[in-house]
């Protein structure tokens, strides 16, 4: 077998694991609905006030007549009920677990473990198929990775002629190199997990093979992005995985919410991709070709202006897909998805193709320092907008999802100042332990009873043993604490921003590494620490998950532990340097200042210099964070508040609540894009209606006045018409006789 | 002898009192008459001008005798109408023709 063929099996399978989930899936589950157990409310129901009516709201309907499209109640679904209504009375009326679903959403079928008893189980099979194809899709990307890193191979393979009209030629091809093999290597192996980690989460769901069909068709998007040897080809994966990214993130599309967050995602893209799209649109028109190769080789003919608005409509597109200020706002949102796809796409992989796109890109960016200032800037100001956000969020899955925003905008900055490969480096230790922590939080959440608030949580190291281990190794990695991979790729950057010379956005950097610690570990402490904070009878009830999704975590642990040490060491120098030089072998040079360390030439890393004390600055800023979590969150819980009252000038309630409320970037836009846009479209509703419409009915009226007025001539009198010829017959003669002659 | 003046004057009379006849009468059958008198009028012009005016095809003479015939044609046409109206609205008054009006 080829590695050409090996190459192109890689997103073949997957789509054929979509083909096959869409058409023979739905066959292979059988889910008990209402109609064929019947009696769903039964003998937990006694403690719920109105048995009757919704035993009767069940019993026939629509529910029962699109079943096989009906999602189960899931944590989210029971979050978007519970904080407004009092979740714990939710949790206080419950008989058993069962009783944290909602009675409108509770058809016997709950989240992994809390299916009715005396229920018939529901059984899948549709899961096997699509997983396996994805592991076979897997393998096929460690054989080609292996090859491309460890044997120096650079693979390009040529599918066919997808488009040739004159000039314009663009080919299904596929490349390889270092930095696409770096990607595989995330992209493949946390999509593998994920499918395993889904075959539990999804248990009980009546939508299962329809997850595996949308998680099939984003694996083979995101393959084809990555793979792409052109940006047509990037951007038909680019725009597959967001749709994909809307598909799951609405899965449960009846929960109003989710399929609200979906179109938010879904649009916020649409800005950036428009960027996006104009950007490959002017490299056509300015060089006539799109193929990465040709492209990158006469991008340097180009004037730096025409190459510069080319890099900032490309990075417009990063901006959207990879959640960046001011166009990070879905990102959070878009958690309301089921959290195996947050550890996916929303964390590991398909936001990570913004950062890709940058890195793949540039010799473009090389070519524009401005484009670069630009990448840096948003790089830094999100790092530390989105960390901000982070410290006060209690959804855990927030918390994640602005650390995630908070960590991509690392990569940008360090994409922005040129260290290329700590970028990608910080995306390939991200993707794993990130992966991990938002599994580890879909482990948490179904655990404790469908609760999403840390407030309510505390205390689950006991129940949970191995979700708390795994969840701490992916904390210590996010933190930045020593010897966990996070910490290496994260010093890099701070490194290459120190001996580039951008000395103020290191400091920024240093601080938003400290605030990440400390929100990780808040985050730690309140949910497997301290006292159980949930209602009384719950707590016996927290429960360790299944096996299929306590494996991955624990496989992801390893990366984790490891990828740093083995990727990493020396720093600076690691041994991703050696495979991605050759990558970024053009670009390296851009993006140093005058006057830096680097620009002087650079004698490597020092242990006992520079090196070794930036190092130890950025184990102190994350120890440092842990430490101040550890002092606020277990030792004396109140002094968070004290903290805050104790901020100068009386700004800490203030801070906070901005804070809290995402520093009102949502309110705005909602203010000025949802009700400004209804305002907008109300005006010009009016115009159509009073401006458009009146001209056309003004003509209709103006023909029918005139049209009224001439009728009167027609009088029926013959007489009247022969004075009328007459009349007329007298003009003619009179002209005739005065004018014409 | 008659001057070409003489022949106009004439048709121009007759042409008068047709258009008159026309305009003044209310009886469908007094106007065919009066439009009749309007052709002939134009008729005597023309072969007027044919016999003062010097030419050698007798053109005028032609579109006289067409024009003849044109107005039997239209005069027979005319009338049918005119005898058709009459029977069934019971009157010959043309006011009272006035269905179409707007």
């Amino acid at each position: 077998m080829t590695i050409e063929l090996l190459i192109a099996l890689i997103p073949a399978l997957p789509l054929v694991g979509f083909l096959f989930a869409v058409f023979v899936g739905p066959r292979l589950d059988h889910v008990p609905t209402h109609a064929t157990h019947g009696g769903p409310e039964g003998p937990t129901d006694t403690g719920h006030g109105e048995p009757a009516a919704h035993s009767a709201s069940h019993g026939a309907g629509p529910i029962v007549d699109d079943a096989d499209y009906r999602s189960v109640p899931t944590e989210e679904e029971q979050r978007a009920t519970s904080p407004h209504h009092g979740h714990a009375d939710d949790l206080a009326n419950a008989e058993g677990a069962q009783g944290v679903i909602p009675h409108e959403y509770d058809d016997g079928l709950g989240q992994s473990g809390h299916v009715t008893p005396g229920a018939p189980r529901p059984r899948y099979r549709s899961w096997i198929v699509p997983t396996v194809l994805v592991g076979l899709s897997w393998l096929a990307s460690m054989v080609v990775f292996a090859s491309v890193i460890f044997g120096g191979n650079e693979h390009e393979v040529v599918i066919y002629e997808w488009i040739a009209s004159g000039d314009f030629h663009i080919e299904i091809g596929f490349i390889v190199d270092a930095l696409t093999a770096m990607l595989l290597l995330v992209v493949s192996t946390v999509g593998l997990l994920v499918h395993v980690y889904s075959i539990g989460y999804m248990d009980g769901d009546r939508g299962f093979w329809r997850f595996f069909a949308y998680l099939n068709l984003f694996m083979f998007s995101m393959l084809l992005l990555i793979l792409g040897d052109n940006f047509l080809m990037l951007y038909v994966g680019w725009e597959a995985v967001g749709l994909c990214s809307y598909a799951l993130i609405g899965f449960w599309y009846k929960k109003p919410s989710a399929a609200g967050a979906a179109k938010k995602a879904f649009i916020v893209n649409r800005v950036g991709d428009f960027g996006f799209g104009l950007g490959i649109m002017m490299i056509w028109v300015n060089l006539g070709t799109l193929s990465f190769r040709e492209t990158f080789e006469t991008i340097g003919t180009l004037d730096e202006g025409t190459i510069t608005v080319i890099a900032l409509l490309l990075f417009a597109g990063a901006v959207g897909k990879s959640a960046q200020f001011p166009l990070h706002v879905w990102l959070p949102d878009a958690m309301e998805g089921p959290t195996p796809v947050s550890a996916l796409i929303h964390a590991a992989t398909m936001v990570n193709a913004g950062v890709y796109l940058v890195a793949r890109a540039n010799p473009i960016f090389a070519e524009a320092p401005t484009a670069m200032w630009v990448v840096a800037s948003i790089g830094v100001f999100t790092a530390v907008f989105a960390a901000a956000i982070a410290l006060t969020q209690n959804d855990i899955k927030k918390v994640l999802a602005y650390s995630t925003v908070s960590q991509l905008a690392y990569m940008f900055f360090a994409l922005g100042i040129g260290a290329w490969t700590a970028a990608i480096f910080h995306l390939v230790s991200h993707g794993f332990f990130k992966g991990l922590l938002f599994m580890g939080s879909g482990s948490v959440i179904p655990g404790a009873g469908g609760e999403q608030d840390m407030r309510y949580m505390g205390n689950l190291r006991g129940p949970m043993r191995w979700t708390y281990i795994t969840m701490v190794i992916g904390s210590l990695a996010l933190a930045g604490i020593p010897i966990f991979a996070g910490f290496f790729s994260k010093d890099e950057i701070l490194a290459e921003a120190f001996n580039r010379g951008y000395l103020l956005f290191y400091v920024v950097g240093v601080i938003v590494a400290f605030m990440t610690a400390f929100y990780t570990f808040r985050m730690i402490f309140m949910t497997f620490w301290g006292p159980w904070r949930g209602p009384r009878q719950a707590y016996r009830h927290i429960h360790e998950s299944a096996p299929t999704m306590v494996a991955p975590l624990l496989i992801l642990a390893v990366p984790t532990i490891l990828a740093g040490l083995f990727l990493g060491i020396p720093p600076e120098g690691g041994a991703i340097h050696g495979w991605l030089g050759e990558v970024f072998h053009d670009s390296e040079e851009a993006g140093i200042l005058p006057g830096s360390i680097l620009s002087h030439g650079h004698e490597g890393f020092q242990l006992f210099g520079i090196g070794g004390l930036l190092l130890l600055i950025g184990a102190a800023a994350g120890i440092g964070g842990l430490l101040l979590a550890y002092r606020w969150y277990v030792q004396r819980p109140e002094s968070a508040a004290r903290f805050v009252e104790r901020v100068p000038f009386g700004m800490g309630p203030g801070m906070y609540r901005a804070s809290v409320n995402r520093y009102y970037v949502d309110d705005l836009y909602e203010l000025v894009w949802a009700r400004g846009g209804v305002l907008v479209s109300n005006a010009l509703w009016w115009f159509d209606s009073r401006v458009i419409d009146g001209a056309v009915n003004g003509a209709g009226w103006v023909a029918r006045r005139v049209g009224g007025g001439l009728r009167k001539l027609q009088t029926g009198r013959v007489e009247n018409y022969g004075l009328g010829i007459a009349a007329g017959l007298a003009i003619v003669l009179f002209v005739y006789a005065t004018v014409v002659r | 002898m008659p001057t070409l003046e003489g022949y106009l004057v004439v048709s121009a009379l007759l042409f008068g009192i047709g258009a008159f006849g026309f305009m003044a009468r209310r009886n469908a059958i007094l106007m065919l008459i009066s439009i009749e008198l309007m052709f002939n009028a134009v008729n005597l012009s023309l072969v007027a001008f044919n016999a003062f005016v010097p030419n050698d095809s007798n053109t005028g003479a032609v579109f006289g005798l067409m024009i003849m015939a044109v107005a039997a044609a239209e005069v027979t046409v005319g009338l049918a109408l005119v005898i058709a109206i009459i029977r069934t609205r019971q009157t010959a008054e043309v006011d009272q023709y006035s269905d179409l009006r707007e």
